[in-house]
């Protein structure tokens, strides 16, 4: 068998157990937090003897980790158990909150991924001229500037002043695709601005640390031009760096983008998962951190195979 | 009139921009005013030590400069052509078409994200001097013609799956697979061991001759530009000493820098006869490497005497460094013991004494690694003092000075930085830094590799003088064989991880030879025209005597 698919499958197995060490911090976490969910359910009317009783019926006397076996057993057969505060199953609500924060994160990445690499290459070709300096600048700068404060300053110009776009993300699943993009289109745009400048200078700084490598030089002295040799023979050299940023910055789309959503009431996980953290609805916030941690876990899974599948030592050993 | 030369350099002027530490930056001028005329089909061999520009002027041929370094005044005509004067258009149109270059590094010239068959024909069809089919056909003719294995498919290979010296006639194959009037060779078998080099350069030479190509031909080594230039021209910083025939400057030479150049290796010295006790027993060692199934070494034997020198030859993989490892404690070995100044040492650096440590001193390849770039010279020196003698203030201070004039290096040098230094400085710094200790003994890890002759030749003398004052012993080791005549007292040389000749050098350097030394000492390059025809002319009728 080839050497490589060994390596995979060490990175999978690898992030399996990852994914089962999360698991356990979750539940262990939120364990340590006082009180429990039978007092939670029971608020201001609970007596010792309904608080041992519906401990005993929901089974919250066994010992933690029979408990976190169950939780977990229930999680890979899609149980997620019941929302305490409205007795709603959660897998239910979850999945299509999930689906709508897969949405918007899409969009984001289809825009910000091409337009960062496109923008890290200009500047490694304008390197150190007024170019890379604007792009340097201008994706900086929207780094710096908190993204709610970005939000409502795009909903101010574009929504209010210009009146392009509506301001209220809000959608449901009767909408079609154009008026979904509509209602996403500022906070789209206040994502890209955010993700845009870590990408774009991590592609910046790939590709000049290869540009600096022997065979830049041989492809210069073969009369290539400077675009060329950066697309041609600098980018395959810079993969890797480059995909490890984008998917760290792809899971921020969507485990990060809380504070956008909230903005701009947009029906998403980050917002679901604010709403139950506040009614302190715990099995709901142990799914969504899960969920996230599986998010995160995974992508930087595919960015690890993919710099394997990017080494040419490692796809043609010798 | 006359015919217009192929190559053309008039007054060439080159500049280049320093950032000396703490200092503005500041523009110096590092070719001064060079001229040459090259015809189509001959070769003409720039020589000269580090810093004389030659790469610089190889380069300017193809009207590039590296890093910061731009041509600055002068004229270069290629085929009648001022091409200093041409758009950035017609200089790509010039560089892979017209001249082309093969570089020191094949390794890191060769994009490893792509086989070399793609990188071969790139230039050919990118210029549009062949379609891919053409330049793919050519491509494998030329592999063919430089001896390369199975030259029908190992354009499908990526970089990293064929050897260093395969790689360096790929480079070769890709310079000349354009049909250019011109090649740079820029060093190109510096990096090789040398029974590759005599390998590669033989290639070389038959291709240049088969081609009918011209080519500037760079190197340091005047005994390899001998084998292969119709004319060399000699260049000390930036300008010329001396332009002439081969045969001319070889045997020949008129100025005294060259006179130095062809004269090298004037040390002579007179082996030393192994006392009763050795100081250093290296006794039936094995060792390999953590995660490995293969041993590095294999049963190695040898012993150093006081006062003496111990060379370990052998080309880049026998193992010799890793032998330095085993003595220093970096890698204990598998099997077998080291017995230094009669008692034996811990296999693992950790558990040594101090005292082991400080009568055990080492020496590298690459002094600016070995150095704190932000230390001073002084610092550096005085370090071993208070680690091993306690030393302090006045007393330190008189004692690096004392180490400073050893090294012949002076007042003024305690507060310097590394970066201030020459190489050989550097070097001499590490050696007084080894000194310090007081050892009984100093590995030199190729301490003169990366070292100019003239300069390593200053080095191996001061060894010298090391030796017979302090009465240590070195255990030197090194490929170069010119080195190890000048200084080993014994010698060992090592073949794939096993010591498979070893003697006092009298004896080593003298026949009759087994294979592997004979193949070794017949590819050291002399300084006489055709040697390498004469070897290569020898080894064929040995092989068919065979």
């Amino acid at each position: 068998m080839h050497p490589i698919f060994k390596l995979i499958a060490q990175r999978v197995a690898l992030g399996i157990m990852l994914l089962f060490a999360a698991s356990v911090l979750i539940f262990g976490g939120t364990m340590m937090l006082p009180g429990d969910v039978a007092q939670q359910i029971l608020g201001q009317s609970a007596t010792p003897e309904n608080l041992a009783n519906l401990r005993e019926s929901m089974g919250l006397n066994d010992p933690p980790v029979a408990r976190y076996f169950q939780w977990l057993g229930g999680f890979l057969q899609g149980d997620l158990g019941t929302a305490l505060t409205n007795g709603r199953d959660i897998a239910e609500s979850l999945g299509s909150r999930l689906g709508n924060t897969l949405f918007l994160a899409f969009w984001a990445a289809v825009i910000s991924v091409p337009l960062a690499i496109f923008l890290g290459l200009l500047a490694v070709r304008y390197k150190d001229r007024w170019p890379d300096k604007l792009i340097s600048a201008v994706t900086l700068t929207t780094i710096s500037i908190p993204e709610f404060m970005i939000g409502y300053v795009l909903i101010y110009w574009i929504s209010i002043k210009a009146g392009w776009f509506s301001s209220v993300a809000i959608i449901n699943d009767s909408m079609s695709l154009g008026a979904k993009l509509n209602a996403i289109a500022i906070p789209v745009m206040v994502l890209t601005l955010v993700v845009l400048a870590h990408m774009m200078r991590m592609t910046r700084a790939a590709i000049l640390n290869v540009m600096q490598s022997a065979y830049i030089e041989t492809a210069e002295l073969k009369g290539m031009g400077m675009l060329k040799i950066i697309a041609k023979h600098a980018f395959p050299n810079a993969i890797a760096p480059i995909v490890n940023v984008v998917m760290l910055n792809l899971a921020y789309l969507v485990v990060g983008v809380v504070v956008v959503e909230v903005v701009f009431a947009y029906p998403g996980m980050g917002q679901y998962l604010v709403d139950h953290v506040a009614k302190r609805d715990v099995p709901v916030v142990q799914a969504c951190g899960l969920i996230f941690a599986a998010v995160y876990i995974g992508l930087n899974l595919i960015a690890d195979i993919v710099a394997i599948l990017a080494n040419p030592r490692l796809r043609h050993p010798k | 009139m006359a015919v217009e030369p192929l190559l053309k350099v008039r007054d060439l002027k080159i500049g280049a921009t320093i950032y000396p530490p703490g200092e503005r930056p500041r523009d110096i001028e590092i070719v001064h005013g060079v001229s040459f005329d090259l015809e189509g089909g001959k070769v003409l061999g720039l020589i000269g030590e580090s810093g004389a520009g030659k790469s610089t002027i190889g380069l300017a041929a193809m009207a590039y400069g590296r890093g910061g370094v731009e041509i600055t005044g002068g004229e270069v005509h290629v085929s009648g052509r001022d091409i200093l004067k041409s758009g950035l258009r017609d200089v790509r149109k010039l560089r892979g078409g017209e001249v082309t270059y093969v570089s020191q590094s094949a390794a890191a010239s060769f994009n490893p994200a792509k086989k070399i068959m793609e990188q071969v024909t790139e230039a050919a069809i990118f210029q549009g001097k062949f379609s891919k089919q053409d330049a793919e056909a050519r491509a494998v003719a030329l592999f063919a013609k430089l001896g390369l294995p199975d030259p029908e498919n190992i354009g499908d290979r990526y970089p990293h799956q064929v050897s260093g010296g395969q790689l360096q006639r790929c480079m070769t194959a890709l310079a000349l697979c354009p049909e250019p009037d011109l090649v740079v060779f820029d060093e190109p078998t510096t990096a090789l061991d040398v029974t590759t080099q005599i390998e590669v350069l033989a290639a070389i030479k038959d291709a240049i001759r088969d081609t009918g190509v011209a080519a500037l031909y760079i190197t340091h080594d005047l005994a390899v530009v001998a084998q292969v230039s119709d004319h060399i021209m000699v260049l000390q910083q930036g300008s010329m000493v001396e332009y002439g025939t081969t045969d001319q400057i070889i045997n020949n030479p008129q100025e005294e820098y060259t006179q130095a150049l062809v004269s090298v290796r004037s040390i002579k010295h007179e082996e030393k006869k192994p006392g009763d006790t050795p100081l250093l027993k290296v006794d039936h060692i094995t060792a390999r490497y953590r995660g490995t199934n293969f041993d590095v070494l294999k049963d190695v034997n040898v012993e150093l005497h006081p006062g003496q020198t111990l060379a370990i030859v052998g080309e880049s993989g026998s193992g010799k460094s890793t032998l330095a490892r085993v003595i220093t404690g970096l890698l204990p070995p598998s099997d077998g013991q080291i017995t230094f100044d009669g008692r034996v040492l811990s296999p693992d650096l950790p558990t040594r004494s101090l005292e082991d440590l400080r009568e055990l001193q080492m020496i590298y390849q690459m002094a600016d690694t070995a150095m704190n770039p932000r230390q001073t010279v002084g610092t550096i020196i005085g370090r071993p003092l208070e680690f091993y003698f306690g030393l302090k203030g006045k007393d330190k201070q008189t004692r690096i000075q004392e180490l400073l004039d050893q090294i012949e290096l002076g007042d003024g040098f305690q507060d310097r930085y590394p970066a201030e230094l020459s190489g050989g400085q550097k070097q001499r710094v590490c050696i007084a830094r080894a000194l310090a200790a007081k050892p009984k003994l100093i590995i030199c890890d190729e301490v003169t590799s990366a070292l100019d002759p003239l300069v390593a030749d200053g080095i191996l003398k001061l060894l010298l003088k090391l030796q017979k004052d302090e009465d240590v012993s070195f255990l030197f080791i090194t490929h170069d064989l010119a080195t190890v005549r000048a200084i080993a007292d014994s010698i060992a040389v090592m073949f794939q991880g096993q010591v498979v000749r070893y003697g006092p050098k009298s004896q080593v350097l003298a026949p009759p030879f087994d294979d592997y030394t004979d193949l070794l000492l017949s590819s050291v390059p002399e300084m006489k025209l055709g040697w390498l025809e004469d070897v290569l002319a020898n080894r064929k009728m040995e092989s068919a005597g065979n």
